[in-house]
C-alpha cells in the first residue's frame, strides 16, 4: 500500500511536469509510518492543475473526498552560532555559542484529497499554502472543478479564513454570520460572551434601565 | 422589528429573494424544528406555486466545534466524543477514527479484533439503514407503523450493545489496535440468532412498502440524482450507488478483513428517491451475508494489541488520512501529528454533510413535500453534519 501510494505520487508528479513545462511540483515529505506524501501547487496554476487532475488521461481524479485547512503560526526557530568574542582579559578572541532566533513566518494550508472512482485509486493529496495569515489569505477556489468543494470550502474559510476567490457562495457555515474571528486558528482566544447576539429583549432593557435610573445628583 | 450589528441587518444574508417580493414567490424558512429535517436542520426554499425554485442549506445549529476539542485533548479522549458525530452509528465513527490513529502510528490489528469489527460495523448498517426507511416512510405519512417495526428491530440490536460494551448507543468500544472487551460465545450466539431473524423482517418491511400504492409515486421519479452530478458532487454511500456508480470502500480500500468475505455491491439505475429506498433493503441483505460468514470464520485469540500504549499516545510526526465506508458514506478522518500527546490537527470529513451538496439541484423542480422525501432519502445526522 505504501509504496504504490508513493509510486502512484512520482506518476502524478512526471505527468504534471511533462503538462506543465517549467513549473515544479514540490513533495512533502509524510514522516508518519502512513508516508501518504503530498505535492505542493502554487495557488497562480493550481485550477489549471486540478483540471488536468481531472480529466488526464490514466489520472481521472473525478473525486475530491476531503478539504481541510491547517494553521500553521509564526514559529521562532533557534539557531546556535559559534562566534569569535574578545576574551575578557583583553588578550586575543575566545569562541563562544551564541543562541539565535529565526522566524518562520506562518501561512494557512488548504489540504485536498482526491481519488479516482473511474480508475478506482488514490488518495492523491495536495496542498495549497497562503503567502501570510494577515491580508494574504487568499487561494483559487476548486469548487468549479469540483462541486464536493462546496461545502467543504465554506467550512475552511468559517473555521480558518482563508479567502477562495471563485468560489460561488463563500459565506459562514457552521458559524453564526456576524461571528468576528476564526475558531479554528491556533491563536484564537475563546469570547467570554460566546453567545452574544443583540436581541429585542436587551434593546428593551436598556430602555427600562434608561426610564428607571434616577438622573444623576448634583453633589454640593 | 430590524436588528443590525455594526450596520449589518441580522439574517440577511441566508435570505434567497432581493429586494421585495412581488408576490409570485414565496419564500418559507423550513426548520430548524421541523418534524421532517432529522434535527436541527433549516432550508431556506423559494416557491413558485407548490414548486421549488430556489432552495439554500442552513446549517449550524448543532455546531460545538468537535474538531477544536479533539486538537486539545489525547488522542484516546477524542474516542467517545466520536460517537456523538454520527449518534446512530456510534461503532462506525469509532471504527473510522482508530483505522485513521492506526495509520498514522503504524499500528497492528490482531485478526480476531477486525472479525469483531467487522461484526459490529454490520449490525450498525442494519440498525441505520432500518431506521432510515422507517423515518422515511414517517417523513412521508405513515404515521408510526413502519418506523415502531423498524425500532422494535433496532432495539433488539441495541440490546446486544449494550451487553458487549454497557451502552446502547454511545458505545466507546473500539480501541488503537483492537477493542476493548472481548465477545464472549453467548453473545456470538444471540448474533447468530439474530441474524437468523433478520430477514424476516426485512421481508415485512419490504411487503409493507414496497409495493405500497402511497410510497411508489411518492418516491419513483423524485429527487434524481445523476450519475455525473453524483460523482461531481462528492456524493458516498448508498446514495451514490443508487446512482449507479459501484463505489464501495469496503470493496476499494479493502481494509479490515473485507477483502475475505464475499459480498455484492448493489447498485441502482435511476437515481431516484425509490432506488435510494431499495439500495438500503439490498444493503441489509448483503450486510446478513457479512455478518453470517465473519461469525463463522472469527478466530480465537488476543483482541488488542498489548504493545500499544493507549494512554498518553505520542505517534511520530507526520499525517494520516483513513476512510471507512459507514452507513451513510465515506467517514474519514484526517489527523496531523507534531509529536505531542493531542492531534495538532483534527478532520472529520462528514458523509451526511457533503452528501447534501447537491441537495439544491435534487429539489429544483419538485414539489415542497417532495422536498422531504428527497432530504429523508439522502439519510443525514445532524450530530454529524455541523459536528
Amino acid at each position: 500500500m505504501t509504496t504504490e501510494t508513493l509510486s502512484l505520487l512520482d506518476r502524478v508528479r512526471e505527468r504534471l511536469e511533462s503538462a506543465f513545462p517549467g513549473k515544479s511540483f514540490p513533495i512533502i515529505q509524510n514522516t508518519s509510518p502512513a508516508a501518504q506524501h503530498s505535492l505542493l501547487l502554487s495557488s497562480e496554476d493550481a485550477v489549471e492543475v486540478a483540471k488536468f487532475l481531472r480529466d488526464g488521461d490514466g489520472l481521472k481524479f473525478d473525486y475530491l473526498s476531503n478539504v481541510t485547512g491547517v494553521d500553521w503560526p509564526e514559529r521562532q526557530i533557534p539557531e546556535k552560532k559559534q562566534v569569535q568574542v574578545p576574551a575578557p582579559d583583553g588578550n586575543g578572541t575566545v569562541t563562544k555559542e551564541e543562541t539565535t532566533t529565526h522566524t518562520e513566518p506562518g501561512y494557512l494550508e488548504a489540504v485536498y484529497h482526491l481519488y479516482s472512482m473511474e480508475l478506482r485509486h488514490g488518495p492523491l493529496i495536495f496542498r495549497l499554502r497562503t503567502q501570510d495569515r494577515g491580508e494574504k489569505n487568499h487561494l483559487p477556489s476548486l469548487t468549479p472543478v469540483w462541486r464536493s468543494a462546496e461545502f467543504q470550502e465554506r467550512e475552511v474559510y468559517d473555521l480558518f479564513g482563508i479567502h477562495f476567490d471563485g468560489h460561488p457562495d463563500l459565506r459562514r457555515i457552521l458559524m453564526w454570520e456576524e461571528f468576528q474571528d476564526y475558531p479554528m486558528r491556533k491563536d484564537f482566544v475563546e469570547p467570554d460572551d460566546y453567545e452574544y447576539e443583540p436581541t429585542p429583549h436587551g434593546k428593551v432593557l436598556e430602555r427600562v434601565k434608561a426610564r428607571t435610573t434616577p438622573a444623576p445628583q448634583e453633589v454640593k | 422589528m430590524t436588528l443590525s450589528l455594526q450596520g449589518q441587518p441580522l439574517g440577511t444574508s441566508t435570505r434567497l429573494l432581493d429586494g421585495e417580493a412581488d408576490g409570485s414567490i414565496l419564500e418559507v424558512s423550513m426548520g430548524p424544528h421541523h418534524p421532517s429535517t432529522h434535527g436541527v436542520f433549516r432550508m431556506n426554499v423559494a416557491l413558485d406555486g407548490e414548486t421549488v425554485v430556489k432552495l439554500k442549506p442552513v446549517f449550524g445549529y448543532l455546531h460545538r466545534n468537535h474538531e477544536k476539542i479533539a486538537e486539545s485533548i489525547s488522542y484516546l479522549g477524542s474516542i467517545p466524543y466520536s460517537d456523538r458525530l454520527d449518534y446512530f452509528c456510534s461503532m462506525t465513527n469509532n471504527w473510522a477514527y482508530v483505522l485513521s490513529v492506526e495509520k498514522l502510528g503504524g499500528f497492528a490489528v490482531p485478526e480476531r479484533a477486525e472479525y469483531i469489527r467487522v461484526i459490529v460495523a454490520e449490525m450498525t448498517r442494519l440498525l441505520n439503514h432500518g431506521c432510515l426507511i422507517g423515518f422515511l416512510a414517517q417523513d412521508l405519512g405513515a404515521m408510526g407503523t413502519p418506523l415502531m417495526y423498524a425500532f422494535r428491530q433496532r432495539e433488539k440490536i441495541l440490546d446486544l450493545f449494550e451487553a458487549l460494551t454497557g451502552a446502547r448507543m454511545m458505545c466507546n468500544y473500539m480501541r488503537f489496535g483492537g477493542v476493548r472487551v472481548d465477545l464472549s460465545p453467548e453473545w456470538l450466539q444471540a448474533v447468530r440468532k439474530l441474524v437468523d431473524e433478520y430477514p424476516a423482517f426485512i421481508d415485512e418491511l419490504e411487503a409493507l412498502l414496497s409495493e405500497n400504492e402511497i410510497l411508489k409515486p411518492r418516491l419513483q421519479e423524485v429527487g434524481v440524482l445523476s450519475r455525473e452530478l453524483a460523482v461531481q458532487a462528492g456524493v458516498t454511500g448508498p446514495g451514490l450507488r443508487a446512482s449507479g456508480v459501484p463505489y464501495d470502500i469496503r470493496k476499494v480500500d479493502g481494509y479490515g478483513v473485507y477483502p475475505r468475505l464475499q459480498f455484492r455491491v448493489p447498485i441502482g439505475e435511476h437515481g431516484d428517491c425509490y432506488d435510494r429506498y431499495m439500495i438500503r433493503l439490498l444493503e441489509m441483505r448483503e450486510s446478513l451475508v457479512l455478518l453470517k460468514q465473519a461469525l463463522d470464520q472469527i478466530p480465537a485469540g488476543p483482541f488488542t494489541n498489548p504493545q500499544i500504549k493507549l494512554r498518553n499516545l505520542r505517534p511520530k510526526a507526520g499525517e494520516a488520512y483513513g476512510r471507512i465506508e459507514a452507513p451513510k458514506g465515506e467517514l474519514g478522518f484526517y489527523l496531523i501529528s507534531d509529536g505531542k500527546g493531542e492531534p495538532y490537527r483534527y478532520r472529520v470529513r462528514p458523509p451526511s454533510l457533503i452528501n447534501l451538496t447537491p441537495l439544491e439541484d435534487m429539489c429544483l423542480g419538485q414539489n415542497i413535500a417532495d422536498v422531504v422525501a428527497i432530504l429523508g432519502s439522502i439519510d443525514i445526522v445532524l450530530g454529524e453534519v455541523d459536528r
